[in-house]
């Protein structure tokens, strides 16, 4: 049965991160193949021909794109268990917001910090601590954005915490000192099994960063 | 079921907010409209939505939902059992497959669009390639989620119909304003065929903004647009 689930991702990819957590809390047994995004392969431009991106979740042969529509897919396909969206309507739809807003803003914001340099580094340093604040402020006295337990929210967002080493080093600054409410969140997702099983060792992450900032010719 | 239990905060412009217009349509749910002037921004919209502070926003109960998307969502799901259609599609599939297709036309189709209106004319044709590779993509799209029936949907208007459809009105105001069609029948004739049945649906009637009208506001968002892109800031 294995694989009647694959799923294409890149170890270092906080968007497959969300998938791989997905499927753990969910105890859903997979296939899992390391693209190399650098030299991309055949299944990968067949599957994803429209972004040519990880993660590509493969259930029964057939690719569902983007990491947050996946995880979605995931829920309602083995939805006796663990479930990770809320059932109510308008608790549905709080979550789809602010995963969304963890999507059109954390990895911009963060990219601005280890892609830029002075006036602009310091802006995007800005910007990031300020959207963390913000979704500080949503998580407010919950120890979850799911409430009691680890939900949508939270994994959309807990998989940039093995970044964070990286984007502070780069950036040269802290961010536990500006959101410590933020870091505690993160440990304590970090205490469940599925999160800490599948977020990588933050300074294989960096150098990963380093890495490909070479590549991509970014100082 | 008071009609001021359900408002929607909207601009007669936004293809956004005809998004949940058409949705409450098809769950026959009678709402109060509450024309939003921009500029500047109502307390009421500052207070609803107040991460992006734009239109539309539905409060239902009192408690608002921001993002078109998420909106005709939770309609779909608020209002299951009132023998109304389903917008989203039952199977899981299919429904990861709409969504995926709605959220890259939310990422290219209007953006070029706004691109199209903003830049300068000898810039403009890398933002017509992107529209002619969205038109290109979806109309292979709709071939595979309509199987043979009139809407992406099915039978009926559904989630992906009505996020593309509610671009129509700006789509043929931007093909007029430089006299440049994207959505041709040589390219893209099953979508040209499915763009008049949206049209003409009783769910989708009279809520495509008048051309001429969008077409004279499209001189003032030209400027305004023009002004955002000249300090860096999205537009």
């Amino acid at each position: 049965m294995e694989n009647e689930v694959v799923l294409l991702d890149l170890w270092a990819s906080m968007y497959g991160m969300r998938v791989r957590i997905a499927l753990a809390e969910k105890g859903i047994k997979y296939e899992y193949i390391e693209e190399d995004i650098w030299n991309k392969s055949d299944l990968l431009l067949q599957m994803n021909p429209v972004h040519k991106k990880v993660p590509v979740l493969i259930h029964k042969g057939k690719p569902i794109c983007e990491s947050l529509i996946a995880v979605q897919y995931i829920d309602e396909v083995w939805n006796d268990r663990s479930p990770l969206l809320p059932s109510d309507p308008y608790q549905r739809s709080q979550a789809r917001f602010w995963a969304d807003y963890v999507d059109k803003k954390i990895y911009d914001l963060a990219k601005k910090v280890w892609a830029r340099k002075g006036e602009e580094q310091e802006a995007g340093k800005k910007e990031f601590i300020e959207a963390l604040q913000l979704l500080e402020a949503e998580l407010g006295d919950k120890p979850f954005f799911g409430g009691d337990k680890l939900g949508f929210v939270d994994i959309s967002l807990v998989t940039f915490y093995s970044w964070f080493y990286a984007v502070e080093t780069i950036g040269n600054f802290s961010i536990e000192s500006e959101c410590p409410k933020f870091i505690s969140w993160a440990k304590r997702c970090l205490q469940k099994e599925s999160v800490a099983n599948t977020l990588p060792n933050s300074e294989r992450v960096y150098e990963f960063l380093l890495d490909a900032k070479k590549r991509l010719g970014i100082e | 079921m008071g009609e001021s239990e359900v408002k929607v905060i909207g601009k007669w412009s936004s293809p956004y907010v005809m998004r949940v217009k058409i949705a409450l349509r098809i769950k026959s749910i009678e709402h109060e409209h509450f024309e939003e002037t921009l500029n500047p921004k109502s307390d009421l919209l500052l207070k609803s939505n107040p991460v992006y502070a734009r239109v539309p926003v539905l409060i239902h109960h009192g408690k608002p939902i921001s993002e078109s998307l998420f909106i005709v969502e939770y309609i779909d799901e608020t209002w299951s059992n009132n023998n109304s259609p389903s917008i989203l599609p039952s199977d899981p599939y299919d429904r990861a497959i709409a969504r995926f297709w709605a959220t890259y036309i939310d990422e290219k189709w209007f953006p070029s669009m706004k691109s199209i209106i903003t830049v300068e004319t000898e810039e403009r044709e890398p933002y017509y390639k992107v529209m002619e590779e969205v038109v290109e993509r979806v109309e292979e799209a709709f071939g595979k989620c309509s199987k043979g029936k009139p809407f992406f949907g099915g039978d009926s208007v559904g989630f992906l119909d009505i996020a593309f459809g509610s671009f129509l009105g700006w789509l043929h105001v931007t093909e007029s304003l430089y006299g440049r069609k994207v959505l041709v029948e040589a390219k893209a004739p099953s979508l040209v065929k499915w763009a008049e049945r949206f049209a003409d649906d009783p769910a989708v009637k009279g809520l495509i903004p008048d051309h001429d009208k969008l077409l004279e506001i499209s001189k003032p968002l030209q400027i305004k647009w023009r002004a955002l892109a000249a300090v860096g800031k999205k537009y």
